[in-house]
Protein backbone atom coordinates (compact mmCIF):
# COMPACT_ATOMS: atom_id res chain seq x y z
CA UNK A 1 0.00 0.00 0.00
CA UNK A 2 1.47 3.49 -1.30
CA UNK A 3 -0.84 5.61 0.06
CA UNK A 4 -3.45 5.04 3.31
CA UNK A 5 -5.57 7.83 4.47
CA UNK A 6 -7.65 6.77 7.80
CA UNK A 7 -10.20 8.69 8.97
CA UNK A 8 -9.64 11.63 8.15
CA UNK A 9 -11.22 14.51 9.04
CA UNK A 10 -10.06 18.45 7.86
CA UNK A 11 -11.53 21.62 8.68
CA UNK A 12 -10.60 25.33 8.13
CA UNK A 13 -11.07 28.44 9.21
CA UNK A 14 -12.77 31.43 6.98
CA UNK A 15 -12.97 34.87 7.93
CA UNK A 16 -16.31 34.06 10.51
CA UNK A 17 -16.59 30.58 9.74
CA UNK A 18 -14.97 26.96 10.97
CA UNK A 19 -15.57 24.59 7.67
CA UNK A 20 -15.65 20.83 7.87
CA UNK A 21 -14.26 20.02 4.52
CA UNK A 22 -14.22 15.94 4.96
CA UNK A 23 -15.65 13.73 7.85
CA UNK A 24 -13.93 10.69 8.11
CA UNK A 25 -12.68 9.90 5.31
CA UNK A 26 -10.79 6.44 4.70
CA UNK A 27 -8.90 4.99 1.07
CA UNK A 28 -6.03 3.52 0.16
CA UNK A 29 -4.15 3.84 -3.12
CA UNK A 30 -1.86 1.25 -4.46
CA UNK A 31 1.54 1.78 -6.67
CA UNK A 32 0.04 2.50 -10.19
CA UNK A 33 -3.23 3.20 -8.85
CA UNK A 34 -5.48 6.05 -10.93
CA UNK A 35 -7.28 6.71 -8.01
CA UNK A 36 -9.82 9.48 -8.68
CA UNK A 37 -11.78 11.38 -6.43
CA UNK A 38 -14.72 12.77 -7.46
CA UNK A 39 -17.30 14.64 -5.97
CA UNK A 40 -19.32 18.12 -6.46
CA UNK A 41 -18.45 21.20 -5.50
CA UNK A 42 -17.72 21.98 -1.80
CA UNK A 43 -17.17 18.38 -0.91
CA UNK A 44 -13.59 19.14 0.44
CA UNK A 45 -11.76 17.28 -2.68
CA UNK A 46 -9.59 19.85 -3.27
CA UNK A 47 -8.73 20.20 1.03
CA UNK A 48 -8.74 16.76 1.08
CA UNK A 49 -5.78 16.55 -1.82
CA UNK A 50 -3.81 19.39 -0.48
CA UNK A 51 -3.47 17.69 3.32
CA UNK A 52 -2.22 14.48 1.21
CA UNK A 53 0.16 17.15 -0.38
CA UNK A 54 0.71 18.22 2.89
CA UNK A 55 -0.17 21.50 3.34
CA UNK A 56 -2.72 21.41 5.76
CA UNK A 57 -3.04 18.84 8.43
CA UNK A 58 -5.98 16.68 9.51
CA UNK A 59 -8.00 17.56 13.04
CA UNK A 60 -8.63 14.21 13.32
CA UNK A 61 -7.26 10.77 11.93
CA UNK A 62 -3.95 10.34 9.54
CA UNK A 63 -2.32 10.65 6.48
CA UNK A 64 0.56 7.69 5.35
CA UNK A 65 2.52 7.69 2.68
CA UNK A 66 4.75 4.43 2.63
CA UNK A 67 3.75 3.80 6.33
CA UNK A 68 4.95 7.52 7.41
CA UNK A 69 2.74 10.17 8.04
CA UNK A 70 2.79 13.14 6.13
CA UNK A 71 3.86 16.55 7.83
CA UNK A 72 4.34 18.93 5.12
CA UNK A 73 4.63 19.54 1.41
CA UNK A 74 7.47 17.50 -0.30
CA UNK A 75 9.10 16.81 -3.24
CA UNK A 76 7.58 12.96 -3.08
CA UNK A 77 4.09 13.95 -3.64
CA UNK A 78 4.10 16.68 -6.51
CA UNK A 79 0.97 18.93 -7.66
CA UNK A 80 -0.12 19.78 -10.50
CA UNK A 81 -2.96 22.64 -10.34
CA UNK A 82 -5.60 23.48 -12.23
CA UNK A 83 -4.49 27.12 -12.44
CA UNK A 84 -2.00 27.97 -15.22
CA UNK A 85 -0.03 30.28 -13.18
CA UNK A 86 1.58 27.15 -11.81
CA UNK A 87 4.33 27.01 -13.50
CA UNK A 88 7.43 30.08 -12.43
CA UNK A 89 6.87 32.54 -15.37
CA UNK A 90 10.40 34.00 -15.27
CA UNK A 91 11.69 30.67 -16.34
CA UNK A 92 11.76 29.14 -19.81
CA UNK A 93 9.85 25.96 -20.17
CA UNK A 94 13.18 23.64 -19.69
CA UNK A 95 14.31 26.01 -17.08
CA UNK A 96 10.82 25.26 -14.81
CA UNK A 97 11.54 21.45 -14.77
CA UNK A 98 15.45 22.42 -14.66
CA UNK A 99 14.31 23.85 -11.62
CA UNK A 100 12.04 21.24 -9.95
CA UNK A 101 14.57 19.02 -10.58
CA UNK A 102 17.71 21.41 -9.00
CA UNK A 103 15.55 22.60 -6.02
CA UNK A 104 14.31 20.23 -4.72
CA UNK A 105 18.00 18.45 -4.44
CA UNK A 106 17.09 15.05 -7.06
CA UNK A 107 19.66 16.03 -9.61
CA UNK A 108 22.60 18.22 -10.27
CA UNK A 109 22.18 21.15 -13.26
CA UNK A 110 23.69 18.85 -16.09
CA UNK A 111 21.03 15.85 -15.72
CA UNK A 112 18.68 17.59 -15.03
CA UNK A 113 18.92 19.70 -18.30
CA UNK A 114 18.92 15.87 -19.87
CA UNK A 115 15.95 14.76 -17.93
CA UNK A 116 13.80 18.08 -18.39
CA UNK A 117 14.57 17.34 -22.24
CA UNK A 118 13.34 13.91 -21.71
CA UNK A 119 9.88 14.62 -20.66
CA UNK A 120 9.39 17.66 -22.53
CA UNK A 121 9.42 15.67 -26.05
CA UNK A 122 7.22 13.26 -23.89
CA UNK A 123 3.88 15.97 -23.66
CA UNK A 124 5.20 16.95 -27.47
CA UNK A 125 6.60 20.30 -26.41
CA UNK A 126 10.39 20.13 -27.77
CA UNK A 127 10.15 23.34 -29.85
CA UNK A 128 8.67 25.20 -27.41
CA UNK A 129 11.47 24.19 -24.49
CA UNK A 130 13.12 27.77 -24.47
CA UNK A 131 9.42 29.94 -24.52
CA UNK A 132 8.18 31.37 -21.76
CA UNK A 133 5.04 29.97 -20.18
CA UNK A 134 2.89 33.38 -21.30
CA UNK A 135 3.90 32.66 -24.87
CA UNK A 136 1.87 29.15 -24.34
CA UNK A 137 -2.09 28.08 -24.68
CA UNK A 138 -3.63 26.59 -21.45
CA UNK A 139 -3.42 23.34 -22.87
CA UNK A 140 0.51 23.87 -23.12
CA UNK A 141 1.00 25.08 -19.59
CA UNK A 142 -0.42 22.11 -17.94
CA UNK A 143 1.53 19.80 -19.94
CA UNK A 144 4.37 21.30 -18.71
CA UNK A 145 3.14 21.58 -15.39
CA UNK A 146 2.86 17.55 -15.86
CA UNK A 147 6.05 16.78 -17.52
CA UNK A 148 7.51 18.98 -14.59
CA UNK A 149 5.70 16.59 -12.08
CA UNK A 150 6.44 13.34 -14.05
CA UNK A 151 10.33 14.24 -14.14
CA UNK A 152 10.35 14.37 -10.55
CA UNK A 153 9.45 11.14 -10.70
CA UNK A 154 7.41 11.24 -7.82
CA UNK A 155 6.04 8.52 -5.22
CA UNK A 156 2.02 9.75 -5.74
CA UNK A 157 1.47 12.54 -8.47
CA UNK A 158 -1.40 14.82 -6.77
CA UNK A 159 -3.45 16.18 -10.03
CA UNK A 160 -6.31 18.96 -8.95
CA UNK A 161 -8.89 19.50 -11.61
CA UNK A 162 -5.77 19.39 -14.14
CA UNK A 163 -8.34 19.60 -17.23
CA UNK A 164 -10.61 21.61 -15.26
CA UNK A 165 -10.05 25.31 -16.95
CA UNK A 166 -9.27 24.03 -20.53
CA UNK A 167 -11.83 23.92 -23.70
CA UNK A 168 -13.16 20.77 -24.39
CA UNK A 169 -11.58 19.27 -26.73
CA UNK A 170 -8.27 20.21 -25.32
CA UNK A 171 -9.11 18.75 -22.19
CA UNK A 172 -10.38 15.25 -23.90
CA UNK A 173 -6.85 15.11 -25.79
CA UNK A 174 -5.01 15.62 -22.60
CA UNK A 175 -7.10 13.05 -20.70
CA UNK A 176 -6.27 11.05 -23.78
CA UNK A 177 -2.36 12.18 -23.64
CA UNK A 178 -2.43 11.57 -19.74
CA UNK A 179 -3.44 7.97 -20.58
CA UNK A 180 -0.85 7.12 -22.79
CA UNK A 181 2.11 8.18 -20.40
CA UNK A 182 0.77 6.45 -17.65
CA UNK A 183 0.89 3.12 -19.90
CA UNK A 184 4.65 4.02 -20.62
CA UNK A 185 5.26 4.84 -16.66
CA UNK A 186 2.70 3.28 -14.71
CA UNK A 187 3.09 6.22 -12.44
CA UNK A 188 0.96 6.45 -9.45
CA UNK A 189 -1.43 9.51 -9.53
CA UNK A 190 -4.41 10.36 -7.20
CA UNK A 191 -6.63 12.63 -9.45
CA UNK A 192 -9.17 15.18 -8.01
CA UNK A 193 -12.08 16.15 -10.45
CA UNK A 194 -15.70 16.92 -10.43
CA UNK A 195 -17.00 15.47 -13.97
CA UNK A 196 -18.35 11.96 -14.04
CA UNK A 197 -17.05 11.39 -17.61
CA UNK A 198 -13.63 12.66 -16.60
CA UNK A 199 -13.45 10.61 -13.50
CA UNK A 200 -14.46 7.21 -15.40
CA UNK A 201 -12.01 7.94 -18.71
CA UNK A 202 -8.82 8.61 -16.61
CA UNK A 203 -9.40 6.77 -13.07
CA UNK A 204 -8.52 2.98 -12.39
CA UNK A 205 -10.63 2.97 -8.94
CA UNK A 206 -12.89 5.94 -8.16
CA UNK A 207 -13.73 7.58 -4.57
CA UNK A 208 -17.04 9.38 -3.97
CA UNK A 209 -17.82 12.07 -1.96
CA UNK A 210 -20.77 13.56 -0.78
CA UNK A 211 -21.30 17.48 -0.35
CA UNK A 212 -20.57 19.80 2.91
CA UNK A 213 -18.57 18.05 4.65
CA UNK A 214 -17.23 15.32 2.24
CA UNK A 215 -17.76 11.71 3.77
CA UNK A 216 -17.36 8.60 1.28
CA UNK A 217 -20.15 7.60 -0.65
CA UNK A 218 -18.71 4.81 -2.54
CA UNK A 219 -14.93 3.21 -3.72
CA UNK A 220 -15.82 1.68 -7.14
CA UNK A 221 -13.55 0.01 -10.08
CA UNK A 222 -13.76 2.54 -13.13
CA UNK A 223 -13.52 -0.21 -15.30
CA UNK A 224 -17.65 -0.87 -16.36
CA UNK A 225 -18.28 1.87 -14.22
CA UNK A 226 -22.34 3.63 -15.04
CA UNK A 227 -22.27 7.46 -15.16
CA UNK A 228 -26.08 7.63 -14.54
CA UNK A 229 -25.45 5.08 -11.17
CA UNK A 230 -22.39 7.41 -10.13
CA UNK A 231 -24.53 10.31 -10.58
CA UNK A 232 -27.45 8.87 -8.45
CA UNK A 233 -25.00 8.22 -5.83
CA UNK A 234 -23.63 11.27 -5.27
CA UNK A 235 -27.04 13.48 -5.67
CA UNK A 236 -28.96 11.10 -3.93
CA UNK A 237 -30.37 13.52 -1.02
CA UNK A 238 -30.81 16.04 -3.47
CA UNK A 239 -33.26 13.99 -5.60
CA UNK A 240 -36.11 14.39 -3.17
CA UNK A 241 -36.25 17.81 -3.18
CA UNK A 242 -36.41 17.47 -7.02
CA UNK A 243 -33.06 19.47 -7.64
CA UNK A 244 -31.49 18.18 -10.69
CA UNK A 245 -27.67 18.66 -10.00
CA UNK A 246 -25.34 19.38 -12.82
CA UNK A 247 -22.23 18.09 -13.35
CA UNK B 1 -33.41 16.37 -41.24
CA UNK B 2 -32.44 19.74 -42.87
CA UNK B 3 -32.78 19.70 -46.46
CA UNK B 4 -29.62 21.56 -47.08
CA UNK B 5 -26.63 19.11 -48.38
CA UNK B 6 -23.42 19.19 -46.86
CA UNK B 7 -20.87 21.62 -48.48
CA UNK B 8 -17.27 20.92 -48.89
CA UNK B 9 -14.26 23.49 -50.10
CA UNK B 10 -10.90 23.29 -50.97
CA UNK B 11 -8.88 25.72 -49.50
CA UNK B 12 -6.29 28.04 -51.46
CA UNK B 13 -2.67 27.92 -50.71
CA UNK B 14 -1.49 29.99 -53.65
CA UNK B 15 -3.75 32.90 -54.48
CA UNK B 16 -3.56 35.74 -51.63
CA UNK B 17 -2.05 38.77 -52.34
CA UNK B 18 0.36 39.35 -49.59
CA UNK B 19 1.09 36.53 -47.35
CA UNK B 20 4.27 38.12 -45.46
CA UNK B 21 6.31 41.30 -46.51
CA UNK B 22 8.85 43.48 -45.31
CA UNK B 23 7.49 47.02 -44.15
CA UNK B 24 9.08 49.51 -45.69
CA UNK B 25 12.23 51.52 -43.96
CA UNK B 26 10.49 54.81 -43.23
CA UNK B 27 7.51 52.84 -41.79
CA UNK B 28 10.17 50.61 -39.75
CA UNK B 29 11.99 54.60 -38.16
CA UNK B 30 8.36 55.45 -37.24
CA UNK B 31 7.81 52.06 -35.52
CA UNK B 32 10.56 52.69 -33.38
CA UNK B 33 9.46 54.64 -30.36
CA UNK B 34 13.29 55.93 -29.07
CA UNK B 35 12.87 57.90 -33.02
CA UNK B 36 9.98 58.97 -32.04
CA UNK B 37 11.14 60.74 -28.82
CA UNK B 38 14.46 62.02 -30.29
CA UNK B 39 12.62 63.70 -33.27
CA UNK B 40 10.03 65.73 -30.61
CA UNK B 41 13.43 66.55 -28.31
CA UNK B 42 14.34 67.71 -31.77
CA UNK B 43 11.69 69.87 -32.84
CA UNK B 44 11.50 71.16 -28.84
CA UNK B 45 15.17 72.53 -29.39
CA UNK B 46 14.15 74.09 -32.39
CA UNK B 47 11.30 75.86 -30.92
CA UNK B 48 13.11 77.19 -27.92
CA UNK B 49 16.23 78.78 -29.97
CA UNK B 50 13.53 80.26 -32.47
CA UNK B 51 11.39 81.47 -29.60
CA UNK B 52 15.17 83.19 -27.68
CA UNK B 53 16.32 84.92 -30.80
CA UNK B 54 12.80 86.49 -31.02
CA UNK B 55 12.79 87.15 -27.45
CA UNK B 56 16.27 88.78 -27.44
CA UNK B 57 16.89 88.32 -23.39
CA UNK B 58 19.92 86.31 -22.71
CA UNK B 59 19.33 87.06 -18.94
CA UNK B 60 15.51 85.41 -19.48
CA UNK B 61 15.87 83.18 -21.90
CA UNK B 62 19.18 82.32 -23.46
CA UNK B 63 19.32 80.11 -26.88
CA UNK B 64 19.37 77.15 -27.16
CA UNK B 65 22.85 77.36 -29.01
CA UNK B 66 24.15 78.91 -26.39
CA UNK B 67 23.02 76.63 -23.32
CA UNK B 68 25.28 74.18 -25.61
CA UNK B 69 28.13 76.45 -25.95
CA UNK B 70 28.11 76.79 -21.89
CA UNK B 71 27.59 73.42 -21.01
CA UNK B 72 30.20 72.18 -23.82
CA UNK B 73 32.44 74.82 -21.72
CA UNK B 74 31.79 73.74 -18.43
CA UNK B 75 32.07 69.76 -20.01
CA UNK B 76 35.57 71.05 -20.94
CA UNK B 77 37.08 72.43 -18.19
CA UNK B 78 35.90 69.57 -15.74
CA UNK B 79 33.52 71.84 -13.42
CA UNK B 80 30.30 70.26 -15.13
CA UNK B 81 31.24 66.28 -14.89
CA UNK B 82 33.01 67.27 -11.30
CA UNK B 83 29.31 68.94 -10.14
CA UNK B 84 27.60 65.90 -11.47
CA UNK B 85 29.88 63.07 -10.05
CA UNK B 86 29.48 64.81 -6.68
CA UNK B 87 25.71 64.89 -7.00
CA UNK B 88 25.56 61.08 -8.60
CA UNK B 89 27.98 60.02 -5.77
CA UNK B 90 26.09 61.21 -2.94
CA UNK B 91 23.11 59.97 -4.86
CA UNK B 92 24.10 56.54 -4.76
CA UNK B 93 24.77 56.62 -1.06
CA UNK B 94 21.67 57.73 -0.36
CA UNK B 95 19.80 55.46 -2.56
CA UNK B 96 21.66 52.50 -1.83
CA UNK B 97 20.97 53.16 2.08
CA UNK B 98 17.72 53.74 1.34
CA UNK B 99 17.16 50.16 -0.59
CA UNK B 100 19.09 48.20 2.55
CA UNK B 101 16.74 50.03 5.18
CA UNK B 102 13.49 49.35 2.72
CA UNK B 103 14.66 45.62 2.23
CA UNK B 104 15.01 45.35 6.22
CA UNK B 105 11.93 46.98 6.80
CA UNK B 106 9.82 44.55 4.28
CA UNK B 107 11.39 41.67 5.56
CA UNK B 108 9.86 42.37 8.84
CA UNK B 109 6.41 43.45 7.32
CA UNK B 110 6.82 39.90 5.74
CA UNK B 111 7.76 38.15 9.03
CA UNK B 112 5.20 38.96 11.11
CA UNK B 113 1.75 40.90 11.32
CA UNK B 114 2.63 43.42 13.36
CA UNK B 115 5.84 44.19 11.36
CA UNK B 116 3.09 44.73 8.16
CA UNK B 117 1.54 47.02 10.62
CA UNK B 118 4.49 48.83 11.56
CA UNK B 119 5.39 49.47 7.77
CA UNK B 120 1.96 50.31 6.21
CA UNK B 121 1.58 52.64 9.14
CA UNK B 122 4.98 54.48 9.01
CA UNK B 123 4.34 54.41 5.27
CA UNK B 124 1.10 55.98 5.43
CA UNK B 125 2.68 58.59 8.03
CA UNK B 126 6.09 59.52 6.22
CA UNK B 127 5.12 58.99 2.28
CA UNK B 128 3.21 62.14 1.98
CA UNK B 129 5.34 64.33 3.91
CA UNK B 130 7.96 65.70 1.17
CA UNK B 131 11.43 64.65 1.78
CA UNK B 132 12.72 68.33 1.53
CA UNK B 133 10.82 69.90 4.15
CA UNK B 134 13.01 67.37 6.58
CA UNK B 135 16.09 69.38 5.72
CA UNK B 136 15.98 72.04 7.80
CA UNK B 137 15.29 69.14 10.77
CA UNK B 138 18.20 67.01 9.04
CA UNK B 139 20.28 70.27 9.25
CA UNK B 140 19.84 70.44 12.83
CA UNK B 141 20.64 67.20 13.93
CA UNK B 142 23.44 66.17 11.26
CA UNK B 143 25.13 69.46 10.45
CA UNK B 144 26.19 70.94 7.35
CA UNK B 145 27.51 67.98 5.12
CA UNK B 146 26.50 65.03 3.46
CA UNK B 147 24.91 63.34 6.53
CA UNK B 148 21.80 65.46 5.94
CA UNK B 149 21.37 64.69 2.48
CA UNK B 150 21.79 61.30 2.68
CA UNK B 151 19.42 61.75 5.63
CA UNK B 152 16.88 62.88 3.31
CA UNK B 153 17.29 60.69 0.98
CA UNK B 154 16.91 57.73 2.49
CA UNK B 155 13.57 59.31 3.29
CA UNK B 156 12.67 59.93 -0.45
CA UNK B 157 13.75 56.19 -1.36
CA UNK B 158 12.52 54.35 1.77
CA UNK B 159 8.89 54.38 1.49
CA UNK B 160 8.52 54.09 -2.09
CA UNK B 161 10.51 51.24 -2.14
CA UNK B 162 9.25 49.25 0.70
CA UNK B 163 5.81 49.88 0.40
CA UNK B 164 6.03 48.49 -3.40
CA UNK B 165 8.09 45.75 -2.61
CA UNK B 166 5.39 44.55 0.41
CA UNK B 167 2.71 44.85 -2.03
CA UNK B 168 4.55 43.04 -4.45
CA UNK B 169 5.13 39.99 -2.25
CA UNK B 170 1.32 39.89 -0.89
CA UNK B 171 0.53 39.78 -4.67
CA UNK B 172 2.65 36.63 -5.46
CA UNK B 173 -0.30 34.21 -6.32
CA UNK B 174 -0.84 31.11 -3.71
CA UNK B 175 -0.15 29.17 -6.53
CA UNK B 176 3.41 29.89 -6.59
CA UNK B 177 3.69 29.78 -3.19
CA UNK B 178 2.61 26.36 -3.21
CA UNK B 179 4.58 25.10 -6.31
CA UNK B 180 7.64 27.02 -4.20
CA UNK B 181 7.25 24.83 -0.82
CA UNK B 182 5.85 21.53 -3.26
CA UNK B 183 10.07 21.14 -4.61
CA UNK B 184 11.25 21.41 -0.57
CA UNK B 185 12.98 24.92 -0.89
CA UNK B 186 14.31 26.39 1.89
CA UNK B 187 13.08 29.42 3.49
CA UNK B 188 16.13 31.15 2.08
CA UNK B 189 15.31 29.76 -0.97
CA UNK B 190 12.32 30.22 -1.48
CA UNK B 191 12.73 33.99 -0.67
CA UNK B 192 15.46 34.32 -3.40
CA UNK B 193 14.03 31.74 -6.09
CA UNK B 194 9.97 32.21 -5.33
CA UNK B 195 9.43 35.20 -3.40
CA UNK B 196 10.95 38.25 -4.76
CA UNK B 197 10.52 37.15 -8.83
CA UNK B 198 7.53 37.16 -8.22
CA UNK B 199 7.72 40.27 -6.80
CA UNK B 200 9.59 41.30 -9.01
CA UNK B 201 7.05 44.10 -11.30
CA UNK B 202 6.08 45.58 -7.58
CA UNK B 203 9.70 46.00 -6.70
CA UNK B 204 10.67 47.26 -9.96
CA UNK B 205 8.19 50.06 -9.98
CA UNK B 206 9.63 50.60 -6.34
CA UNK B 207 12.94 51.03 -7.95
CA UNK B 208 12.10 53.83 -10.23
CA UNK B 209 9.76 55.62 -8.18
CA UNK B 210 12.35 55.78 -5.48
CA UNK B 211 15.06 56.68 -7.83
CA UNK B 212 13.26 60.07 -9.35
CA UNK B 213 12.20 60.74 -5.65
CA UNK B 214 16.06 60.85 -4.57
CA UNK B 215 17.14 62.76 -7.92
CA UNK B 216 14.73 65.16 -7.40
CA UNK B 217 15.03 65.50 -3.62
CA UNK B 218 19.26 65.79 -3.97
CA UNK B 219 18.74 68.51 -6.47
CA UNK B 220 16.86 70.38 -4.57
CA UNK B 221 18.77 70.24 -1.35
CA UNK B 222 21.80 71.09 -3.31
CA UNK B 223 20.45 74.40 -4.20
CA UNK B 224 19.54 75.18 -0.79
CA UNK B 225 22.70 74.59 0.11
CA UNK B 226 25.72 72.63 -1.71
CA UNK B 227 27.36 70.35 0.34
CA UNK B 228 29.85 71.57 2.77
CA UNK B 229 32.85 69.54 1.47
CA UNK B 230 33.87 72.36 -1.08
CA UNK B 231 32.94 70.77 -4.54
CA UNK B 232 29.43 71.31 -4.86
CA UNK B 233 26.86 69.25 -6.81
CA UNK B 234 24.55 70.25 -9.69
CA UNK B 235 22.19 71.86 -7.66
CA UNK B 236 25.02 73.90 -6.25
CA UNK B 237 26.03 74.37 -9.69
CA UNK B 238 22.65 75.91 -10.85
CA UNK B 239 22.32 78.34 -7.95
CA UNK B 240 25.98 79.80 -8.37
CA UNK B 241 25.42 80.68 -11.70
CA UNK B 242 22.53 82.41 -11.07
CA UNK B 243 23.98 84.19 -8.52
CA UNK B 244 26.71 84.76 -11.48
CA UNK B 245 23.75 85.76 -13.87
CA UNK B 246 25.23 83.20 -16.21
CA UNK B 247 22.09 82.25 -17.04
CA UNK B 248 23.01 79.82 -19.82
CA UNK B 249 25.18 77.70 -17.55
CA UNK B 250 21.98 77.89 -15.39
CA UNK B 251 20.31 76.60 -18.60
CA UNK B 252 23.58 73.65 -19.04
CA UNK B 253 23.22 72.63 -15.67
CA UNK B 254 18.89 72.35 -15.86
CA UNK B 255 19.83 70.45 -18.47
CA UNK B 256 22.10 68.08 -17.63
CA UNK B 257 19.85 67.34 -14.72
CA UNK B 258 17.60 66.48 -17.14
CA UNK B 259 19.56 64.18 -19.43
CA UNK B 260 20.25 62.09 -16.14
CA UNK B 261 17.15 61.76 -15.24
CA UNK B 262 16.67 60.26 -19.20
CA UNK B 263 19.67 58.42 -19.30
CA UNK B 264 18.78 56.85 -16.04
CA UNK B 265 14.73 55.77 -17.10
CA UNK B 266 15.80 55.11 -20.49
CA UNK B 267 18.70 53.43 -20.26
CA UNK B 268 18.69 51.54 -16.91
CA UNK B 269 15.44 50.56 -15.97
CA UNK B 270 14.14 50.30 -19.15
CA UNK B 271 16.38 47.47 -19.91
CA UNK B 272 15.79 45.84 -16.84
CA UNK B 273 12.48 45.58 -17.63
CA UNK B 274 13.27 44.23 -21.20
CA UNK B 275 15.31 41.48 -20.21
CA UNK B 276 12.98 40.75 -17.30
CA UNK B 277 9.43 41.59 -16.40
CA UNK B 278 8.74 42.35 -20.30
CA UNK B 279 10.50 39.11 -21.11
CA UNK B 280 8.60 36.99 -18.53
CA UNK B 281 5.14 38.44 -19.67
CA UNK B 282 4.31 39.59 -16.07
CA UNK B 283 3.74 43.13 -16.93
CA UNK B 284 0.48 44.16 -18.33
Amino acid sequence: MLLAVEGVTLRYRTKDHLVTATYRVSFNVLRSDRFVILGPSGCGKSTLLKAVGGYLSPVEGRILLNGAPVREPGPDRVFVFQEFDQLLPWKTVTENIVFALTASGKLARREAEERALHFIRKVKLAEFRHSYPHVLSGGMKQRVAIARALAMEPEILLMDEPFAALDALTRSQMQEELLQLWEETRFTVLFVTHSIPEAIRVGSRILLLSAHPGQVKAEIEAAGADAARIEELLFEPEKEGGAAAHV
Amino acid sequence: MSERPDVYHSISTTTFDIVEKPLSRWRKVADHAAARKIALLAGLAVVWELYARWLANPLVLPRFSETVAAGAAAVISGELPRAAASTIGLLLKGYLAGLVLAALLTALASATRIGADFLETLTAMFNPLPSIALLPLALIWFGLGEASIIFVLIHAVLWAVALNAHAGFRSVSPTLRMVGQNYGLSRAGYIARILIPGAFPSILTGLKVGWAFAWRTLIAAELVFGVSSGSGGLGWYIYEHKNELLIPSVFAGLLTVILFGLLVDNLVFKTIESRTVRRWGMQT
